[in-house]
């Protein structure tokens, strides 16, 4: 199993639904995320190109974050989502500084804190909160492994990238161009 | 024009807009732990070679800095720990991945040994106690036992102490996140800082003009290989990707050169190495100039490693 | 911690293929939260959920309210049955609990205490006995001495219709919301000119169906309403062609296959143009418009000059790009969605240009048709039983008078007669105003500002101590959606349907549900024959029973759908259909317009264009925020803390401006904006306008995370072009300059 995501930047339109259902999914403090959108324009007005996505931990398959933490509190959970568990946790930031997409966060009770896929809902069958809410239905989530997951399948006829490639993480976070 | 923003008001504490996360405890206890690596080992291989007696400075006063570095730079590390009251689990596990694990465990070695050293030569520090009265008797049979063993812990200090210095540099640099720490060569150059600020301090403390005079040469030599070890990595960064390149231009043409090419090259590496020099050649220089150049000069690195390193990155 | 939990964590990426997820007992997935998250194992169990339908748009998703143990709400999320979301909310429903956790919310009833010489004036707080006793006291008073009409009420949302009904009830039918004058107006009159119909909320676009969709201005992705964005989604992955006609590159603009960049206020020739092409080349659906329509010949004669190559000169589009987009729109046709767009309220012949829209519909015989407007429908929720509304002598209805097409209270009309100067024959002396934030959402604020000073007694129900607030005699504290019971909704759709709303936790501080308020000023006024219930459940419960449905039912399902009984939602082809004009035909040529003596057919007027050193004010919505509304709303706060003033590059560079430096706008009259605004230098904008959201720069220093932040734009729009027809307020007509330098530094 390799759980994995999808995210068309065809359709979305960067309304943020997915950062505020994951806040209030996942009880992420007001002032914080684990998810979030950037935009890219490129071009002279009017021959312009604007590119929205929604941002996460990537689940990396060659994760820096959870190689360089001293407690193992960051780790890789069922299905390759990589999360970090509160109480092992000391808040060395280790992990933070080595995350090339800059996916974690120190939370206010002083554990590190990132996306899990929202694996409390996935073990239940249920979609991540964001991909849940998405309005525009452009995120796909399931097992690569599977030919007949939702990624599996559109990542099957769409053309896709990762962000930061060459940063060697193997990031499990695709985007449909 | 390209354009390229996150509209989701993302505003992490010490994240956005860029990492901001490690600060001066991070920076000083770098330092520390360099520095007390760099004067044990030379104490230690003193020791080993049987020289004590020659060269005091080294094995016996400036070692009174290497427990105070390490208890002081253990302190600042985890009062910067966001979840200090854990901090006690970095010692149920060991990670073979982690520099930080392995760190760790160094200073869990080293920090004792540091006070062990100490200890052995309580008795000629203060050659006028009372060895068997009170509660001194009752230590007295372990400094005896110090003593004797000083030889051995010699030889464990020697590759831990190797180990500390080179964590010091590999910890920053396994970050592959951050383009200017993300090299093989930082882990020898923080542990040739590491060694020549260890030199430095030893002349400070150096007994005899043929202590200061060796240590000076073995700084002189450290400063040349930190010098080219410099110079290697940021042609290196030049060479690299277009993160580096970027990084580079953080110590080349941006917000780190003054303090970089100033603090750390020009008044923390050549001019100490110019003031030691007429120094060997035989012009009277008071030593601890360039003993203090070259220390200021290993403090103004780490805080420049680790500040400008965290304004590198891939994205955005 | 035990050390299977550990091991079941730990299953690398390289495992054994791990624990099917699905096969995990549920005392596996206990022990396993605990170690993982404990706040998420608190969430997952004995969660509660209560409906409710969303109210931080008029879109009114339905949704499920989800409460924890302890009592908190913690988080809405869609109703999968509901025809509105989908079982999805767009950011702002989802982050509507912040509407109730935000902690500057109004909390008891308010009284304006009058200062002795010359001071400020300040608020008391009051119970509810007074405030209500000093509220039913003036409606008596201004009742029996200028008459209940000169009470008017101004109104948005659910809360309205609850005063809406004690108004009806006291003899005033005084009544406005800026969702009309300011929003809708000019579409509906022209859509019930031409189709006889009104377009409606949510509009009867079939988007999801449609192959090209067409949408002037009409920001579909940053105006969020939701299940319109959904289905253009759908559309998105059917490969529609998206024809987008904006001068700005809207986020739909960016996934259209055609964006034309129309020079702002020039839509009409662009209009015009499509319909000579497609009248000319003979694109137009000749079946249909010899059936259905009305007055096609004068209209061909009409535009036979207003060529592509004519429009070029106005709108800056190549002619090419015309025919091209108007080639597309007939090979879909009549798949194609000719949007009318929502917010027309623009240059001030805003319903002629929805009379273009409506009437290329007409030509391409997308109304009444699959993929372009289904006929909708809904159902009527039967009346609760009261004596009748008393007669007033006079309405809105008079005071619209000048506006033939008006089919609502204009609200700058009840403004207006509010001021004894501006006033006609009928004078307004009090206004009740609740659920619109005026201030903000009604432009040329000095005339506004007079006419609130005229008035003799100002009630606002609000739920946040908004801008309005502060212009109050007395501030009446609502609760939230999530904290009440509110009338069912029912609105047009596919298929009829009803939502219930329901409160998951009580009201917070001493806030009161708007029926409440109404009911108990109702009866201090002798009117409790028209409040004849105890609890508005109790009305709620008799309604769905006589719908075949019941209060219990509802409060499990949440939502509920009718089938039809209209009949199907698009014509057969050929099929007879009259439609509610005066000549039973889509009026292509309106008649009506005709006989009042306007255009029966669109024409092309130029608007005036910025001065030198001014750049049109262009406004928009940002899709994480409602208006004003949500500003202070700690959830979508977080998303997006104030507005920005977009401006183009060439234009910041010959101003030597930076993105995120503050700088003051000043208009055309040479009001300054109250607060700066941050830049941001894009693309994205026109060389001859600037861009910014609406809904910031508050005034009110009790809100506190949006006090000061961002600029008003409505404040800047102090040149009005009102619609003869309708009497909308045009708002796009007013231009800025940048102010770098605190003006009020300048000044002092
Ligand atoms: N997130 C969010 N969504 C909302 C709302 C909200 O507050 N927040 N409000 C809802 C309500 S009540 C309404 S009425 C709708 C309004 O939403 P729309 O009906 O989409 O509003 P418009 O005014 O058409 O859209 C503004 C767009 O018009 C463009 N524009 C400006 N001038 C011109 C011009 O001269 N010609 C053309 N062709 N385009 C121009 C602007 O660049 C901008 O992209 O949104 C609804 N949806
Ligand atoms: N400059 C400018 N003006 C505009 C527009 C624009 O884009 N620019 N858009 C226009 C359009 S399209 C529209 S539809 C109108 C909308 O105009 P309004 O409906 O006035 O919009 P808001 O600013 O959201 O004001 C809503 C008020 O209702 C309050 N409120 C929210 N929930 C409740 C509740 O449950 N009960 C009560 N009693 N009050 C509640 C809010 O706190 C707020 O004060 O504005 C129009 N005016
Ligand atoms: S919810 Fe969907 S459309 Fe909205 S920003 Fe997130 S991914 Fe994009
Ligand atoms: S994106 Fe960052 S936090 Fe997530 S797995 Fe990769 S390195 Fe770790
Ligand atoms: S902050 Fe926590 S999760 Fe991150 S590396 Fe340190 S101990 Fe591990
Ligand atoms: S998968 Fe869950 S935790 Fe991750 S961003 Fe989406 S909602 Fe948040
Ligand atoms: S469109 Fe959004 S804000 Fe409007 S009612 Fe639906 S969920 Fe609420
Ligand atoms: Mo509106």
């Amino acid at each position: 199993m390799r759980y994995a995501m999808a995210i068309d930047t065809n359709k979305c339109v960067g309304c943020t639904d997915c950062v505020v259902a994951c806040q209030t999914e996942n009880n992420v403090p007001i002032g914080y995320c684990r998810d979030w959108i950037t935009e890219t324009v490129d071009g002279t007005y009017p021959n312009i190109e604007i590119e929205l996505r929604s941002e996460r931990c990537n689940h990396c398959d060659n994760a820096p974050c959870v190689r360089c933490c001293p407690t193992g509190a960051s780790q890789v959970a069922d299905g390759g989502i990589v999360i970090t568990v509160e109480d092992e946790c000391i808040g060395c930031g280790a992990c933070i500084e080595s995350c090339p997409y800059e996916a974690r966060y120190t939370h206010p009770d002083g554990y590190v804190d990132k996306c899990t896929f929202c694996l409390h809902r996935v073990k239940e069958g249920e979609l991540p909160a964001c991909v849940a809410v998405c309005p525009t239905k452009c995120m796909y989530f399931g097992d690569l492994e599977d030919p007949n997951s939702d990624v599996s399948k559109v990542m099957k006829f769409r053309k896709y990238k990762t962000l930061a490639p060459e940063a060697g993480t193997d990031p499990h976070i695709f985007y449909l161009i | 024009m390209k354009e390229e923003l996150i509209i989701s008001g993302r505003n992490l504490p010490h994240i956005d807009p860029h990492l901001n996360l490690w600060h001066w405890q991070i920076s000083l206890y770098l330092f520390l732990g360099g520095l007390a690596a760099g004067i044990l080992f030379f104490a230690a291989i003193v020791t080993l070679l049987g020289k004590e007696k020659e060269y005091e400075g080294a094995v016996k006063f400036a070692t009174l800095i290497p427990p105070i570095a390490l208890v002081v730079g253990l302190f600042v590390l985890i009062i910067d720990l966001s979840h200090m009251w854990y901090a006690w689990r970095l010692y149920v596990t060991f990670r073979i991945t982690s520099p930080m694990s392995w760190g760790a465990w160094t200073l869990m070695l080293v920090t004792p040994l540091s006070f062990f050293w100490v200890m052995s030569y309580m008795k000629e520090y203060f050659l006028y106690w009372r060895w068997k009265e009170g509660w001194l008797g009752k230590i007295e049979g372990i400094v005896d036992w110090l003593a004797k063993n000083r030889k051995l812990m010699a030889w464990i200090l020697v590759p831990s102490t190797i180990i500390l210095g080179i964590y010091t540099g590999i910890l920053l640099s396994a970050f592959n996140a951050r383009p200017l720490w993300n090299n093989s060569i930082l882990g020898v150059l923080f542990l040739t800082s590491g060694l020549s600020t260890g030199a430095a301090t030893i002349i400070l403390f150096g007994r005899s003009h043929k202590e200061r005079k060796l240590f000076s040469q073995i700084d002189l030599i450290l400063i040349g290989i930190e010098l080219f070890l410099i110079t290697h990595m940021i042609m290196g960064m030049l060479a690299g990707s277009q993160v580096q390149l970027e990084a580079s231009e953080l110590l080349l043409g941006g917000q780190f050169t003054v303090t970089f090419w100033v603090f750390v090259v020009m008044l923390g590496l050549v001019f100490p190495a110019i003031l030691e020099i007429f120094e060997l050649i035989g012009f009277r220089v008071p030593v601890y100039i360039p003993a203090l150049l070259v220390i200021m000069g290993g403090v103004v690195f780490r805080f420049v490693m680790i500040d400008a390193g965290q304004l590198t990155r891939f994205l955005y | 911690m035990s050390t299977n939990r550990r091991q079941f964590i730990k299953i690398s990426a390289l495992g054994t293929g791990g624990v099917a997820m699905a096969a995990s007992a549920y005392g596996f997935a206990g022990s396993f939260l605990s170690v993982f998250d404990s706040s998420d194992e608190k969430k997952s169990i004995n969660m509660k959920r209560y409906p409710t339908y969303c109210e931080v748009c008029f879109w009114k998703c339905a949704a499920w309210t989800h409460v924890n143990e302890a009592g908190e709400i913690v988080k809405i999320i869609g109703n999968d049955d509901d025809p509105h979301c989908n079982g999805r909310l767009c950011p702002r429903g989802t982050g509507g609990i912040g509407m109730y956790n935000d902690e500057d919310r109004l909390k008891t009833p308010l009284i304006r205490v009058k200062a002795e010489d010359g001071g400020e004036d300040t608020f008391r707080e009051a119970s509810w006995e007074e405030a209500l006793d000093l509220v039913a006291a003036k409606m008596k008073d201004i009742g029996d001495y200028y008459g209940p009409e000169s009470f008017a009420l101004l109104k948005h949302g659910s809360s309205g219709k609850h005063f809406e009904h004690l108004f009806k009830s006291y003899g005033s039918d005084t009544i406005g919301e800026p969702a009309y004058a300011q929003c809708r107006g000019p579409r509906e009159a022209a859509f019930a000119t031409t189709f006889g119909s009104w377009v409606g909320s949510p509009e009867p676009t079939d988007i999801r169906d449609t192959k090209c969709l067409v949408l002037i201005g009409s920001h579909i992705g940053e105006n969020m309403h939701n299940s319109q964005i959904q289905e253009v989604s759908d559309a998105i992955d059917k490969d529609v062609t998206i024809i987008t006609v904006d001068p700005r590159a809207s986020t739909v603009a960016s996934k259209s296959k055609y964006w034309l960049p129309i020079k702002p206020a020039t839509d009409i020739a662009l209009l015009l143009a499509w319909m000579h092409v497609i009248i000319y080349d003979k694109l137009y659906d000749e079946a249909y418009v010899k059936k259905y329509t009305h007055g096609f010949e004068e209209l061909k004669k009409h535009v036979a000059n207003y060529t592509p190559e004519w429009a070029y000169g106005i709108t800056t589009l190549e002619p090419a790009q015309i025919r091209k987009t108007a080639v597309e729109m007939a090979n879909a046709a009549p798949a194609v969605i000719v949007h009318p767009g929502r917010h027309v309220t623009w240059y001030g012949d805003d319903t002629q240009r929805e009379r273009a829209i409506a009437i290329l519909n007409g030509l391409l015989g997308s109304w009444g048709k699959r993929g372009g407007f289904y006929l909708k429908e809904k159902i009527k929720v039967p009346k609760y039983p009261h004596p009748p509304y008393p007669h007033p002598q006079w309405s809105w209805e008079n005071l619209g008078e000048k506006y033939p097409l008006a089919q609502m209270g204009v609200t700058n009309e009840l403004v207006n007669a509010s001021i004894p100067e501006l006033a006609g024959e009928h004078e307004i002396k009090a206004w009740f105003v609740s659920g619109t934030n005026v201030t903000k959402s009604i432009p040329n604020k000095k005339v506004l500002e007079k006419a609130m000073d005229a008035i003799e007694f100002m009630v606002v129900c609000d739920t946040m101590p908004m801008d309005v607030t502060g212009y109050a005699d007395v501030v009446l504290p609502e609760c939230t959606y999530l904290e009440r019971y509110d009338g069912i909704r029912s609105a047009t759709n596919r298929e009829p349907s009803i939502a219930l709303r329901m409160p998951a936790a009580p009201p917070k501080y001493d806030s009161k549900p708007s029926w409440w308020m109404a009911k108990e000023i109702g009866e201090r006024l002798g009117l409790g024959d028209y409040f004849d219930f105890d609890k508005y459940e109790d009305v709620i419960d008799w309604q769905l029973q006589k719908m075949g449905s019941s209060l219990e039912e509802m409060q499990r399902i949440g939502v509920k759908k009718f089938p039809r009984t209209s009949g199907p939602m698009y014509f057969e082809d050929g099929e007879d259909f009259e439609f509610a004009t005066n000549t039973g035909k889509i009026e292509l040529f309106s008649t009506e317009l005709d006989e009042l003596g306007f255009d029966p057919m669109p024409v092309y007027t130029p608007h005036p264009e910025p001065e030198e050193g001014y750049y049109r004010l262009n406004y928009g919505r940002a899709p994480m925020h409602t208006f004003s509304r949500t500003a202070n709303n700690p959830n979508l706060n977080d998303l997006m803390d104030e507005n920005v003033i977009w401006i183009n590059p060439k234009v910041a560079k010959n101003w030597s401006i930076k993105s995120g430096q503050e700088i003051y706008l000043k208009n055309q009259d040479g009001i300054v904006s109250s607060f700066p605004i941050k830049v941001r230098v894009t693309e994205r904008i026109r060389w001859d306008s600037v861009y910014m959201v609406h809904g910031f720069g508050h005034k009110n220093e009790k809100l506190s995370r949006a006090h000061g932040r961002g600029a008003n734009d409505t404040e800047l729009i102090s040149n009005v072009k009102i619609d003869p027809l309708m009497g909308g307020t045009g708002m796009r007509g007013n231009f800025v300059t940048f102010l770098t330098d605190n003006p009020n530094l300048v000044e002092s």
